[in-house]
């Protein structure tokens, strides 16, 4: 059974967003999404400084047999990208909610938050997904 | 051991370069390379022995059942081999005039003539060098006739959920946006879903047929006629003819456009990799975008037809006219089938098929398609197996190998879990074919009873399961020189 | 019934195991309408020794020529090892290699290939083959497009010198995506592009700069000048060039001040025969860091579970099978085969082998070129510094010309009139290192018999034949 720590929100694109405060949330993908990929041998990061729409595609995660988008949770500036991942991509199979993190966004709008899923909804989301 | 390793400075295979000459070399020191190129040193019988020596660790036709879904693994005819190695045929320079060439362009345009018959297209162009080469022309056509009628608003191919990856990236490289169709629970295309998913913006749809999942998309009229009247068009991608040679013509079914895969239906070798060659036959409305060149005859002689004669043809895929000594083998293929050896192709790889898929049910394994015939091919899902014994499709298709048979293909389509995708052609004996259902047997045994010993395969090969997250994650692409 | 094993019994047990009483009720499920009957066109079959017959026929009526023509297709000669080897039924009848257990030769070798390739061209990442030279151009052009992220543009830079067939090939491969194509001239005295068709250019946003050497007239480009170029105004730099030459021209990877980003080029001098076109096969090889754009198959080392080497496909989420409409690139199928014989041939030469053949190649030319241009009314078009083909001016049609000696089993040289009419009757002609003094003598007196009038098609030479 894969963790789903309550305190973060959840797309139903299987990413998970921590609010860190002054409008800046982190983002990665959960520990279910992980282990359905397999082990990750890539990850190809958003720049630094790009502006997105939620929804729109900002990084790639692959593992040997699969590759898998990652699409913006919440519209906003691109402020940080986990430059570790580049030399240890296994960091996101070993630790998905802490070193695993992927990026950090300057939120456009904190509303879009409400929109995401808590831990309860994602988990039966993903029930119901199987 | 590379052949790097077995390098030696300062020796060489001497009998193979050829004497410098006494003329001075008119090239500048600053066009001239400053160090010689790290390539191994090695006499000739190294040479000779290394790669004699890694020949032996392959799996290949000549040596090994080979029955891999979808890529057509049938004997490949030594004679066309031979017959297309005529020093007159490899010796041709692809510029050389038309006059000296009547031979070799006679082989061209009969092979054209032939495919034009077997699948019911109005022309044919032989210059693809491959499968998706030919579906790059072929989706190229189908742009180039939209933007000939000046209908822009065509931006969208439709492709099944199940196609070969090639099919949507194709598309792409023809600048098109891709849109995926629902296969029904028997294996035929969702019509509604189709439905749903045509309109003023589709330019066409991309089908194979037999379908990926082995079995023949009998709603294949109706596909047709709704997607001609949306205003789309119909790509047949080929890579399932042999099911269906001389039984029923893609041109028949309503498609306008088709690539073979000469590689595949006939009986070009593989090569570990290719060569291929993707010829792309068409019906008369995307006839004039054919790519270039094309073999033409006029009275007695052939001559080629370039841009001159085709102004509208979408280009050209090669830098001359595409894999010609593979035209040839397949040229010498057909002639030696004949038209009644082409019905007999695919009447015995279907035979083949559904004996082996009776067999397995037989035995116990699980078709992902029951109700259905079928073709050429066929789909078992090891699911079962997978959820009580914790071992995957790719453990079981592992330990073949150790069976000495070459595994079928795994994980396509994917939409079918944990599958097993597998076409034994009509080259295979019967003694074959039960060799394999006993493998299967066996392996089957040994999931339930030696688990570590299915998880663990192969055993008997030169290496054991490669690491292939390490490969990725620490790449290795080279050998270097120690500094 | 060609190569199907089935004896009657067998196919009646087989068909008694499925239950259908005749191999047509396996085809219940197509409707009957669609059945397309005997195919009456197709011929009947032949045995093997007919269709050798037939076959053999055919050459004959091609005969084989003496070869003069380049043009991205050259006369070599290749050891009798490596098609031996290479055409063993190991090598000549496996797939892809997928199951990498099962394919440990072919996939070894192929990282071998990679390993001679970068080796040859100075670059750090080769691919395991693509089509042939003019796709790989293409694949180079789109690679270069995704991968130079300070570029909006979509615009590359092709030079007029570059081989026209390439030109046309990559508009009708990238032409759906886009990109701008513009053309380079070059210098009619030189035959090379200069830095001054740049100008214009300087400051612009331009995604890459291809870069032929040695160019389509033979021509050596001053790559390094134009590698810079590209550099300083954030431009790729992409070479296309001849493997051969690569034994003793700069390779790509050392060109200017920081090297090539992305080098091509056809692999057919090394190994595969001319056999009218092809198969032959692309290369493509890059920087590291550009790794992820390339398209095609890679080989990477690794171990197996008990800490051997061994060798498998690598990086294939790149790949359709897997990305598919996300792919690099569509292709699947490449030219493995030929990669082999590519691999084996390399061994057999060696760099030293590969010196001598280029440099075989390149005095045979002069020698060549020399010969003709002493013959009244021919000239050499271009000053710049040459490999192995050059361009001469004819005072007659080329066209004709062409055919007047083909008549006597020549093949004379590519004319140039349809794709540079503005050099008017010019030929581009090669020797490769098969070329013996005897058959440049003897090109040499047929050309100047024909130009002088006594041969007998002296009346078919009208300049704009």
């Amino acid at each position: 059974m894969s963790e789903t720590p309550a305190e973060l929100k959840y797309s139903k694109e299987h990413e998970w967003v921590r609010q860190e405060g002054d409008n800046v949330v982190t983002i990665g993908i959960s520990d279910h999404a992980q282990e359905q990929l397999g082990d990750l041998v890539f990850v190809e990061l958003p720049e630094v400084g790009s502006l997105l729409e939620s929804g729109a595609e900002c990084a790639v995660v692959e593992s040997v047999k699969a590759a898998s988008d990652i699409y913006m949770p919440v519209s906003g500036e691109v402020i940080a990208v986990n430059e570790e991942l580049a030399d240890t991509p296994e960091n996101i199979n070993d630790a998905p909610y802490s070193d695993g993190w992927i990026f950090k966004v300057k939120l456009s709008d904190s509303s879009e938050l409400d929109g995401l899923m808590d831990a309860d909804g994602y988990n039966a989301f993903v029930a119901e997904d199987r | 051991m590379l052949i790097y390793e077995q390098s030696r400075s300062g020796r060489r295979a001497t009998a193979q370069a050829p004497l410098t000459r006494a003329a001075v070399c008119a090239i500048p020191d600053r066009f001239r390379r400053k160090k010689a190129a790290a390539l191994p040193e090695v006499s000739e019988l190294q040479t000779v022995r290394h790669y004699t020596r890694l020949s032996q660790k392959n799996f290949s036709i000549d040596t090994q059942f080979y029955p891999l879904g979808s890529c057509t693994m049938k004997y490949n005819p030594r004679g066309a081999h031979a017959f297309a190695s005529l020093p007159e045929f490899l010796g041709r320079h692809p510029l050389a005039p038309e006059s000296g060439s009547q031979g070799f362009l006679a082989c061209l345009y009969d092979l054209q003539q032939m495919l034009k018959q077997i699948t019911g297209m109005q022309a044919v162009s032989l210059t693809p060098s491959a499968g998706a080469q030919g579906e790059f022309a072929g989706v190229a056509m189908i742009r180039a006739y939209h933007e000939a009628n000046n209908d822009d608003a065509r931006q969208e191919i439709l492709v099944p959920d199940a196609a070969h990856g090639t099919n949507p990236a194709s598309a792409v490289m023809c600048g098109y946006k891709v849109r995926e169709i629902a296969t029904g629970p028997d294996g035929d295309m969702d019509i509604d879903a189709l439905k749903a998913a045509l309109g003023p913006q589709t330019a066409g749809i991309m089908l194979t047929n037999p379908s990926t999942v082995g079995v023949f998309e009998q709603k294949i009229r109706k596909i047709a006629d709704l997607t001609h009247k949306a205003g789309g068009l119909l790509y047949y991608d080929g890579a399932n003819l042999n099911a269906i040679l001389g039984k029923v013509r893609p041109g028949d079914m309503g498609f306008d456009v088709i690539h073979i895969n000469l590689h595949k239906t006939f009986a070009t070798p593989h090569g570990g990799g290719g060569p291929g060659s993707g010829p792309v036959g068409v019906s008369k409305r995307l006839e004039p975008f054919l790519p270039i060149p094309l073999v033409g005859k006029d009275e007695s002689s052939y001559r080629w037809l370039n841009e001159e004669e085709r102004p509208l043809s979408i280009g050209r895929m090669s830098a001359f006219a595409g894999n010609a000594g593979i035209l040839l083998r397949a040229y010498i293929y057909a002639m030696m089938l004949g038209r009644e050896g082409i019905v007999r192709v695919a009447d015995y790889a279907t035979l083949n098929a559904n004996y082996m898929l009776k067999r397995l049910q037989e035995a116990g394994f699980e078709a992902a398609y029951p109700e259905r015939r079928a073709s050429h091919e066929f789909i078992i899902t090891l699911k079962k197996q997978a959820k009580a014994h914790g071992i995957s499709t790719m453990d079981i298709a592992k330990r073949l190998l150790d069976y000495g048979v070459h595994a079928p293909t795994t994980y396509f389509p994917l939409l079918v879990p944990e599958c097993l995708l597998i076409e034994p052609t009509e080259t295979e004996t019967r003694q074959e074919l039960d060799r394999f259902i006993e493998a299967m047997i066996a392996i089957r045994n040994e999931v339930e009873h030696t688990p570590d010993l299915v998880k663990d395969a192969p055993h008997t090969l030169p290496v054991k399961r490669l690491d292939d997250v390490r490969a990725a994650r620490e790449l290795d692409l080279r050998w270097q020189p120690e500094e | 019934m060609p190569f199907i094993p089935h004896t009657e019994e067998e196919t009646q047990q087989m068909l008694e195991t499925i239950g259908v009483s005749d191999i047509e009720a396996l085809f219940d499920e197509i409707p009957p309408a669609l059945r397309c009957g005997l195919l009456k066109e197709i011929p009947e079959g032949l045995s093997e020794m007919e269709i050798g017959q037939l076959m053999a026929a055919r050459a004959k009526q091609d005969g084989q020529a003496t070869c003069f023509i380049g043009a991205g297709a050259y006369d070599h000669h290749i050891p009798a090892a490596v098609w031996q080897i290479a055409g063993r039924g190991e090598f000549y009848t496996a797939y892809t290699p997928y199951q990498a257990e099962a394919s440990q030769g072919t996939l070894q070798l192929l990282y071998e290939f990679q390993s001679m390739m970068t080796a040859l061209t100075g670059m750090d990442i080769s691919n395991a083959s693509l089509y042939d030279g003019a796709s790989a151009l293409a694949e180079a052009v789109l690679m270069a497009v995704r991968a130079n992220r300070q570029s909006k543009s979509r615009r590359i830079l092709l030079p007029r010198s570059l081989h026209p067939t390439y030109r046309k090939v990559v508009k009708a491969l990238v032409g759906n995506q886009g990109l701008e194509l513009i053309e380079l001239p070059f210098n009619p005295e030189s035959g090379r592009t200069d830095l001054s068709a740049l100008e214009p250019f300087t400051g612009e946003d331009i995604a890459a700069l291809v870069i032929p050497q040695p160019n389509f007239f033979g021509v050596l480009e001053e790559v390094d000048q134009l590698t810079n170029w590209a550099h300083e105004n954030k431009a790729l730099a992409v070479g296309v060039v001849n493997p051969v030459a690569c034994s003793i021209l700069t390779p790509p990877g050392e060109w200017g001040e920081k090297g090539a980003d992305i080098c091509c080029g056809d692999g057919q001098p090394l190994g595969a025969p001319l056999s009218s076109g092809g198969p032959y096969f692309g290369f493509l090889c890059c920087r590291d860091k550009l790794v992820r754009q390339m398209p095609g198959r890679i080989i990477g080392r690794t171990v197996d579970k008990e800490g051997e080497t061994g060798y498998t496909l690598t990086l294939q989420a790149r790949e359709q099978h897997i990305r598919r409409s996300k792919a690099t690139s569509n292709i699947c199928t490449n030219q493995g085969l030929m990669a082999a014989v590519a691999t084996i041939h390399m061994a057999l030469l060696g760099a030293e082998g590969l010196e001598r053949v280029a440099l075989a190649c390149h005095a045979n030319t002069q020698q060549l070129s020399e010969k003709l241009a002493a013959i009244k009314g021919v000239e050499k078009v271009f000053s710049g510094e040459t490999f192995h083909e050059t361009v001469l001016k004819l005072p007659a049609s080329s066209k004709a010309v062409l055919r007047a000696l083909a008549n006597h089993q020549l093949l004379g040289g590519n004319d140039l009139s349809d794709d540079y009419p503005e050099l008017g009757n010019a030929l581009l002609v090669c020797a490769t290192e098969k070329r013996t003094d005897a058959e440049i003598e003897r090109y040499a007196s047929k050309l100047a018999r024909i130009l002088s009038g006594a041969d007998d098609v002296l009346c078919q030479l009208h300049p704009k034949d």
